[in-house]
């Protein structure tokens, strides 16, 4: 406002002032007349005139002082262990951090179970998962969080599994400790009628880990709520989701299906009872039966015999390829088998299920995978999901194909995703945030020991809109001892050193003989390092805190590549960070004869491997290589000083669910072997090609799938052979391999 | 559901954004009048004494006008919240009816001021400057309405920002008094600082049925998940103080604690934290020579040094923020606000907004006993980790196809060939692409309104279904839209002149488009080039080592693309192409490349195309013109996308024998490259 305006508002509110004086009703046309001049709107809360007079809400120094620092925070954290516990627990108040410290501080025990005891097809894998899993300790001592040897999944007295005397036996365990660091997995609690979430006997300040989980009861960042998964789930692997393809438009032939049991009594019979209501028979298809249960024509109603014929006339599997949306409502229980099923069948589940603590809600974003639905708003479901736009069923139904195979998948990856997550509470620092949780390739992949930062993941670069770093790092992994200076490791490092991304080379010395002195080395442009494999293969891929760059050149001490090849292949890298990029490719094949999977190295019109002889890959693999693949397979790559990069092929595609690149036309990257005199190198030997047949074997079934997939392409430069002249081509060299 | 509202709403409220010209005049001129009617006497003047059965009307517009209410002093007092309460037991979802945009509406109760039966206030400060600025931005909202029978979600006037400065039980009844109370239910009542000496509560002491509660310093044992919100402590610091935006980098501190009210033993902590980290940290307190009053609430000592607050944020990369006596601290408002790192150590509490916001992206959560750990822990974040956490904003492209599928070869592609009247050429496009094995249909977009498609019988007989669709305007964006007869996701975008392509060529193409879903993958490729003499983009369709486009004269993309290019493409580029009759495959990689921040794939070696980019200006030979305009079209898309998405990529897809010596009959794909 001008200024010239100003003074004459001031200098009328000073008249004002002077006539307020004599006559004080004049104020309120006043401030009418102010009100005016601003020509605002008149909004609906109004726009005091006095706002800018309006106190703060708390005084500065007030806010400052905040109540003051409070009580001594030793006595405070005494005090809540007394109060809190039990329902109230909580990790700070129920849980010893003191078990979780030093080096290898997250270990989990099983007791032993005892003679005679049976423990049902469910809970042996849970405990198989868990004994098999990177935690597992056989030594109570230094073990952090305790399993049950004793089966707690079905908790309903009326079942055959039901255990009793849990409180008696449980107090004759020494290392109870009322509960302690221990985890309970539970499947099923309470039993007709009101299926409560009484367990049957006293948790004390034990985790729950527990299906069917009742906000009112869950212990929120204490207790886990698990999925309720059938005695048919797969111990590893799993199959993979039914989402083959992103069709668009993305509706199916039926907008909205459900097909189970209609309750006409009793807990969950209220929204059991009405889903009946919003089948239309066209694209929303809603059967239920009351053909359940021992005495159903007892209760049965006018509706049931219409009901049980529809029902009849469609196919659950059907339904479940056909539909875009899944009912998913609760049944006695707030879980249900149903839930997985539409997860993995890429069927957006629409729950109905008011109260139920979602399955590992610390850490998945549900909201963008399904759709809460309200028990009591049953009617109003069918419009909203027919609101629902194209993009966000794409997005929706992309994620429950993520979820379900980063999290549901397997008995495996379930126990694991619980484990994970008390991991990622006893270590709180030093644990993954929600997006690592909810992006690709899911949590159970992302090691926070590696680090915290996502722009250190291979996965992430394009979500945070950055690319990898410009330089890498070349690890040679050198077997046999150094006797001339014309070997064929002296020009590699030669070729390597060349590259102007090449920021430091590796060797990894990992012949009989010990590494020569610095001396003998050629002089080189990048610093090289001399680190000792102890003559193990797996020694290839452990994480190297030399290694710097993000990028990986891993090379035999024998490879035979060019400068030019070995810039055009981490210029692709950087394009495909998560993957292997490189030159040798190998396949592998299904043998139907054999029954078994086969392994080639001939040249074929595909590949799925990219040997790790001559290929780049991201740093982190190195981390997962060590610290996520069991013991087992790294010792089976160590005893047989064979396969590890096979193992790694699975290892990255298991991530990436994709192939590796090839690139360029090089595919032998090793001289022809001298046939006479010198020793013969190990990949020449016939036994080695059958070991390397089992090795893809092996890892298949720790996998529990084959994640290996094949490619037809590889990448050349653009002008690759091309007819122009090679004056304009950067990558001339490559044409004359 | 409920949490969208006062997501949506805090924005504006928490950061008043009020023009500051505005307010300092309005300021000066309402001290003048006021102070004025005081010194005068005039006060009693002031309709402070009308009876709430008066009509209020809108144009008396101070907060003191408003009616005052008197609580009887048998007034019913609410119950405690309950702790048990979530939306399907303690929300009337019945009165939140269901609406397409899912909107929910918010009713505010008119301002009334409350006082006992004595006249005493219920509040000492009754309506605060923060709570109606909340309220104002309520109102501005979406979501308001001032229909109460339309209302989901109901917000009293009464400020119950500070408890401090309410009278417990009054307000608990003046609560129960609004008309629409009715137990509480779907009412929302904001506090920020909750509890009172000397153990301060976590939640609002209030009594206060089933209402919901957005409150500032909820502890793991109050917060009703999916039930209360988690809001932060607001700052008046924020308005008052203006800090420069601080680019990421190394800071002089590398932690900072400036909380006046720490507990001892946490002091104690700290300063042994300083003795052996020396500089590294700085240990700020109260300046003891200071008076009260404003000036030492923006000052902060170390050894009688003094710093100004809250400005020596930002010279730190973490700053401390300890839980005190209450578990939510404004200091973390100022913390953030200056762009410095918060290191929160308060264990149990409820980070605002925690349901949505992911904390561990932005601050360094500790654990209360790890005090004294605290420097190893900060020291092990790479330094890349701690700009990202000071920029607290995350830019990041998400792909809507974003699932790695690569999927099944049948039912194979469509091929969409745009024609306007090259009739024999059309027709050797057709027979050629006819050939590729996995074809599922051929549709023609017959862009040409003057003159009918050829008969039926004239047409080359094709194995697959043939379809002619006429177009009702000569638009270059017909080729590109979603049509219904397109029933495979893969769509071959092909013109009528390219009949160079051979079917081994086109199937691999087809093959190589299903390991890259997302992606353009096509024939010829083309590149952007910065002109640095004119300072602006350039096309480039030379022999270049370098793609950053596919042609999409002849291209495999998905179906979804069509509907994105149809009706997401933003700004006016639709028309733009339309117009100018060119460039419609340039916009298709711009938009391509820009929402899945990839670069197309280009596929097989160069031909000679018959100058694909000449198609749209029918028939005539390479032009400049032509070319010049295909520069312009990427700086005008470029301006209109606000960035540069295309990306530079120096690769091609080859099968993986080509070239290779290998007997031709055993390769996939043999005929490759041929002229």
């Amino acid at each position: 406002m001008q200024a010239r305006k100003k003074y004459v508002l001031l200098g009328l509110c000073t008249c004002c002032w002077l006539l307020l004086y004599y006559w004080g009703g004049l104020q309120e046309r006043l401030l009418g007349l102010l009100t005016h001049r601003r020509g605002e709107v008149v909004r609906p809360w109004p726009n005091w005139l006095d706002r800018d007079l309006l106190p703060g809400y708390a005084d500065q120094a007030e806010l400052q002082n905040a109540g003051g620092p409070g009580d001594s925070p030793r006595q405070r954290r005494q005090s809540w262990a007394g109060i809190y516990k039990d329902s109230r627990c909580r990790m700070d108040t129920c849980f010893d951090f003191a078990r979780c410290q030093g080096q290898s501080s997250f270990r989990v025990y099983i007791y032993p179970p005892e003679k005679g005891e049976r423990v049902s097809e469910s809970y042996r894998k849970i405990l198989t998962s868990v004994v098999e899993s990177r935690y597992f300790t056989s030594d109570p001592r230094e073990a952090c969080l305790f399993v049950l040897g004793i089966d707690t999944l079905d908790r309903d007295q009326l079942s055959t599994q039901f255990v009793p005397n849990m409180d008696e036996r449980i107090r004759g365990y020494p290392l109870w400790n009322d509960g302690r660091n221990h985890v309970i997995f539970n499947l099923y609690s309470g039993t007709w009628p009101n299926y409560t979430e009484d367990l049957g006997f006293n948790v004390g300040q034990a985790i729950l880990a527990k299906a069917s989980l009742n906000t009112e009861h869950f212990r929120p960042g204490f207790d886990i709520s698990i999925p309720l998964f059938s005695k048919e789930h797969p111990q590893k692997g799993g199959e993979r989701g039914w989402l083959v393809r992103n069709t668009v438009p993305p509706r199916r032939k039926y907008l909205l299906m459900f097909k189970g049991k209609r309750y006409l009594t009793g807990i969950g019979s209220d929204t059991r009872n009405a889903l009946h209501h919003i089948h239309n028979g066209k694209d929303i298809v809603s059967l239920t039966t009351c053909r359940h249960g021992k005495d159903w024509e007892k209760h049965k109603d006018a509706r049931c015999d219409h009901d049980n014929q529809e029902y009849e006339r469609f196919d659950y599997q059907e339904l479940l390829h056909n539909s875009t949306f899944c009912l998913v409502p609760r049944g006695r229980r707030l879980g249900s088998f149903r839930f997985l099923e539409s997860l993995q069948a890429a069927c957006i589940p629409v729950l109905l299920s008011n109260g139920w603590e979602l399955p590992f809600s610390d850490v998945i974003q549900w909201n963008q995978a399904v759709i809460e639905g309200d028990e009591r708003l049953l009617l109003q479901v069918p419009s909203t999901v027919r609101a629902v736009g194209t993009d966000r069923v794409l997005a929706l139904r992309q994620r429950t194909q993520m979820l379900w195979e980063a999290y549901f998948s397997s008995v495996d990856k379930i126990v694991l995703t619980t484990l994970e997550i008390i991991k990622d509470r006893v270590n709180s620092h030093i644990s993954r945030n929600k997006f690592m949780w909810n992006a690709l390739p899911g949590g159970l992949l992302v090691l926070p020991e590696y680090s915290t930062h996502l722009a250190h993941y291979p996965f992430y670069y394009l979500n945070l809109g950055i690319s990898p770093g410009q330089e890498f790092t070349a690890v040679i992994h050198a077997t046999s001892p150094l006797v001339s200076q014309s070997q064929p490791i002296m020009k590699l490092l030669q070729v390597v050193s060349k590259s102007k991304y090449c920021s430091q080379i590796i060797i990894l010395w990992n012949s009989e003989k010990p590494p020569p002195h610095r001396s003998k080395w050629p002089p080189m442009p990048v610093p090289l390092i001399i680190t000792d494999g102890r003559r193990k293969t797996s020694s290839r891929f452990l994480p190297n805190a030399a290694i710097e760059t993000e990028a990986v050149l891993s090379l035999d001490e024998d490879t035979v590549l060019l400068t030019s090849e070995i810039n055009f292949a981490f210029h692709v890298w950087q394009s495909f960070p998560e993957r292997i990029v490189g030159y040798p490719p190998r396949s592998h094949f299904w043998d139907p004869v054999k029954k078994a999977w086969g392994y080639t190295s001939k040249w074929t019109n595909e590949y799925s491997i990219v040997l790790t002889g001559a290929a780049f890959y991201h740093r982190y693999y190195h981390h997962l290589f060590s610290h996520y693949l069991p013991s087992s397979l790294r010792a089976l790559v160590d005893r047989t000083s064979n396969c590890e990069d096979i193992l790694m092929n699975f290892l990255v595609s298991s991530v990436t669910h994709l192939p590796p690149i090839k690139v360029a036309q090089r595919k032998q990257y090793k001289e022809m072997p001298i046939l006479q005199g010198t020793k013969m190198a190990p990949w020449a030997n016939p036994e080695h090609f059958t070991q390397r047949q089992e090795c893809v074997n092996t890892f298949a079934s720790w996998f529990g799938y084959m994640p290996l997939v094949h490619s037809q392409f590889r990448l050349d430069p653009v002008l690759f052979k091309d007819h122009v002249s090679v004056l304009r081509k950067r990558y001339k060299d490559l044409e004359r391999v | 559901m409920c949490a969208s509202v006062k997501y949506g709403s805090r924005g504006p409220a928490l950061i008043p954004r009020m023009k500051t010209k505005y307010r300092i005049y309005y300021i000066t001129l309402f001290s003048v009048v006021l102070l004025g009617l005081i010194a005068t006497g005039m006060f009693q003047f002031w309709p402070h004494s009308i009876e709430s059965s008066a009509e209020w009307s809108l144009d008396r517009r101070s907060v003191h006008d408003a009616p005052l209410v008197r609580i009887p002093m048998s007034s019913p007092i609410p119950e405690r919240g309950d702790l048990s309460c979530r939306m399907h037991t303690c929300f009337d979802v019945y009165r939140c009816g269901y609406n397409p945009k899912n909107k929910i509406k918010v009713y505010i109760y008119p301002l009334q001021r409350f006082v006992d039966e004595v006249g005493v206030p219920i509040s000492s400060t009754g309506l605060s400057r923060e709570y109606n600025d909340l309220l104002s931005a309520i109102s501005d909202s979406d979501f308001y309405t001032d229909d109460v029978s339309r209302a989901c979600l109901f917000i009293p006037s009464i400020d119950v920002l500070n408890q401090n400065s309410l009278r417990i039980r009054e307000t608990a009844q003046a609560l129960a008094m609004l008309p629409r109370w009715d137990k509480g239910m779907n009412h929302l009542l904001f506090n920020m600082l909750p509890g009172g000496p000397p153990d301060y509560n976590t939640a609002l002491d209030v009594p206060r049925d089933r209402a919901l509660l957005a409150g500032g310093g909820f502890s793991t044992w109050t917060y009703r998940q999916g039930y209360d919100v988690s809001i932060p402590v607001y700052s008046p610091l924020s308005v008052e103080v203006d800090l420069p935006e601080r680019q990421p980098g190394p800071r002089r501190y590398f932690i900072l604690s400036s909380q006046t009210a720490i507990h001892r033993e946490y002091r104690v902590e700290l300063e042994r934290l300083k003795e052996e980290n020396g500089e590294a940290l700085l240990l700020l307190d109260k300046c003891s020579n200071l008076s009260q009053g404003l000036a030492s609430v923006r000052k902060r000592c170390y050894k009688g040094q003094v710093y100004d607050y809250p400005q020596i944020l930002q010279e730190s990369s973490f700053c401390v923020v300890l839980r005190g006596a209450r578990l939510g601290q404004a200091t973390l408002s100022d913390v953030l606000q200056a762009g410095c790192v918060p290191v929160i150590m308060a264990d149990s509490y409820i980070l605002p907004f925690s349901e949505v916001l992911d904390w561990k992206r932005a601050s360094v959560v500790i654990p209360e006993e790890k005090l004294p750990e605290m420097y190893t822990i900060l020291k092990s974040i790479p330094h890349r980790q701690v700009e990202e956490m000071q920029r607290q904003k995350w830019t990041s492209v998400n792909s809507p196809l974003f699932l790695p599928l690569i999927p099944p070869r049948s039912p194979g592609f469509t091929a969409v060939v745009l024609t306007y009247d090259r009739i024999e050429s059309l027709f050797r496009v057709i027979t050629e692409i006819s050939k590729v094995p996995s074809l599922a249909k051929l549709l023609v977009v017959w862009n040409n309104q003057n003159k009918s498609p050829p008969e039926e019988s004239l047409w080359p007989k094709v194995a697959v279904p043939l379809k002619v669709l006429r177009t009702k305007e000569n638009k270059l964006s017909n080729r590109f839209f979603p049509f219904d007869e397109i029933e495979t996701e893969a769509v071959l975008a092909i013109d009528d002149d390219i009949i160079m392509l051979t079917s081994d060529e086109l199937q691999f193409g087809y093959e190589v488009w299903r390991e890259f879903p997302d992606r353009l993958v096509g024939y010829p490729g083309r590149l952007h080039l910065w002109d640095h003499e004119m300072g602006k983009w350039k096309y480039e369709s030379e022999w270049t080592n370098e793609v950053s486009m596919v042609l999409t004269g002849a291209a495999f993309y998905h179906k979804y693309f069509n509907y994105l290019y149809t009706y997401k493409m933003p700004g006016d580029i639709k028309n733009w192409v339309d117009a100018h009759m060119n460039c419609e495959d340039i916009a298709m990689n711009f938009l391509v490349a820009n929402i899945t921040g990839k670069a197309p794939i280009k596929v097989t070696p160069r031909k000679k195309f018959k100058c694909p980019e000449c198609t749209a200006i029918d028939g005539l030979s390479l032009d400049q013109t032509h070319m010049v305009e295909r520069s312009e079209c990427i700086n005008k898309f470029a301006s209109v996308f606000a960035t540069m998405p295309l990306k530079v990529v120096e690769h091609r897809a080859d099968p993986v024998l080509y070239k290779d010596d290998f007997p031709e009959k055993l390769k996939s794909f043999p005929n490759i490259g041929s002229l």
